[in-house]
């Protein structure tokens, strides 16, 4: 069973029935799931919780659609892991990685989009849509698959080849949109407005969101009922930046975890960071920006949650740390060789804002603290083939051992 | 001597359904409102109190956010295409 009471302006508070809508008419305002927190809190336990799937869907009481019926591929209940090896490289003694990359379509994004897919259905739409920076495309397209309905995705043409590939696969429509991603947004945002189709980040938007709110509640489960002290979060439109907090907080006024006292902190690439900038400069709204980015996935120049997430910073003490281009794929690089976990553009962005944290001592040594992956390394290929040093060799003994001999570096 | 100015959704219940509207160029203020002439009510969705923009109101003008122009006082040369359009976002990650 479901919890949900209404949809509500974030910005007006203006009420409204749940169906696909995601604008409030008074203010052009975002709208967001309303749930019965009363009867969450009298109805659901750690125990009942535990006792659930090992997905998303254990948390199905926190969600606008029941698991019943659930458009479901396996995602979620993903690794948190310790990171001894990048916690001493850092000073870190409490460092942990939530590492997304490894839900079915190798992003976060299946969280939303297995929300979303399932409320599709049960709306009656037989399409499935979206816009998006890559990752977001791939989700909608195999959840789609699974669902049966048609897939219809929208992405700016230049967008790297194995997201292309990774989207394609599953057999949706791919419409390669000559601009960027803040531009295909805007066509797309017209195009829900006059077809009827279940766009999973324009009209489906409230309830997609909400399937974010999981990654939240994982990490209170997986640290044993707790909220951690810093968390460390990517961030284009800032919606995935707010809904972890949303998360932490709907388990505590449930009761379910104590009061988090945790420090949101939000990582963006210098060449897109709008919502930094209007953090530096104190500003309440986030002035747009032309995004021009190595971190593709970020790369969205007007964030539609750039204000709540402005409030979030402010709410729990975090702050937003803008990356140097330069130094993301060295961040890429770093998580790799000291944790194994290959992230793309993203996860650089947040393993070089984590470094940045720790030398400012914005980080405690001993402070459990979380950094978000949220995406495969394997989708972003390109930034780091130049990587690739081979040590060539004949196929015999003799040559291969000549060679170490001469190579005193091996 | 006219503009076209595209109704997003959410306002169409106070343009009577109207999807498309055409109204005299000027500023982009001018613009907005004569389109409250026509359809009263219509500028306090668009605006806030102090005449601003609101924050979730995204306008363009022949495609170019306002924004990166000068926004309420961009003037709009006729014959130019307008959209209204909700400040979603997505496509995170």
């Amino acid at each position: 069973m479901t919890y949900v009471k209404s949809l509500v302006c974030r910005s007006c508070f203006e009420e409204y029935p749940i169906e696909p809508l995601n604008v409030c008419e008074m203010c052009f305002g975002p709208l967001e799931i309303t749930y019965d927190y009363e009867s969450i809190r009298k109805n659901i336990s750690r125990e009942s919780i535990e006792a659930g799937p090992f997905s998303v869907w254990r948390y199905d009481a926190f969600l606008p659609v029941s698991r019943e019926n659930a458009v479901d591929i396996g995602t979620g209940f993903t690794p948190l892991t310790k990171a001894e090896n990048l916690g001493s490289r850092l000073g870190l003694n409490n460092l942990y990685i939530k590492n997304d990359s490894v839900n079915p379509t190798f992003s976060f994004k299946d969280r939303p989009v297995t929300v979303t897919a399932t409320k599709a259905l049960e709306f009656g739409f037989d399409v499935l849509a979206c816009v998006s920076t890559g990752n977001l495309m791939g989700s909608v397209a195999a959840h789609g698959a699974k669902a049966g309905m048609k897939t219809i995705v929208f992405f700016p043409e230049n967008l790297e080849q194995s997201k292309q590939v990774s989207a394609s696969i599953y057999g949706p429509v791919m419409v390669a949109v000559d601009g960027n991603y803040d531009q295909v947004n805007r066509l797309g945002s017209e195009l829900a407005d006059n077809r009827n189709w279940a766009f999973v980040n324009i009209n489906m938007r409230p309830f997609y969101a909400e399937g974010s709110k999981t990654l939240g509640y994982e990490i209170a489960e997986q640290l044993g009922w707790k909220s951690p002290d810093n968390c460390i979060v990517p961030a284009a439109s800032g919606e995935l930046y707010t809904k972890i907090w949303k998360g932490l907080k709907e388990f505590s006024d449930v009761g379910l975890i104590n009061q988090p006292s945790t420090k949101m902190f939000l990582a963006q690439p210098q060449g897109c960071s709008p919502i930094v900038s209007a953090y530096i400069a104190d500003q309440k709204i986030v002035p747009p920006v032309i995004p021009d980015t190595l971190a593709k996935s970020l790369a969205i120049g007007n964030p539609a949650s750039g204000p709540f997430a402005l409030e979030t910073i402010s709410e729990t003490n975090g702050a937003a740390v803008a990356t140097p281009e330069e130094e993301i794929v060295a961040g890429i690089e770093l998580l790799a060789e000291t944790e194994g976990i290959f992230t793309e553009t993203a996860g650089g962005v947040v393993v070089s804002s984590l470094k940045k944290l720790a030398e400012n001592g914005d980080i405690g040594p001993d402070e459990v603290t979380i950094i978000f992956i949220t995406g495969n390394g394997l989708k972003t290929q390109e930034v780091v083939t130049g990587g690739v040093k081979l040590v060539k060799t004949g196929p015999t003994f003799s040559e291969f051992e000549d060679l170490i001999g001469s190579e005193a570096n091996f | 001597m006219s503009v076209l100015i595209r109704i997003p959704t959410p306002l169409r219940r106070l343009s009577n359904g109207q999807e498309k509207v055409e109204v005299s160029s000027g500023s982009l203020e001018s613009v907005i409102d004569s389109l409250e002439q026509s359809f009263p009510g219509i500028k306090g969705r668009l605006c806030d109190d102090q005449g601003a923009l609101r924050t979730f109101v995204n306008i363009y003008i022949d495609g170019e956010d306002v924004r990166f122009l000068e926004g309420i006082n961009t003037q709009v040369k006729d014959g130019s295409e307008i959209s209204i359009v909700p400040a979603v976002a997505g496509g995170m990650n």
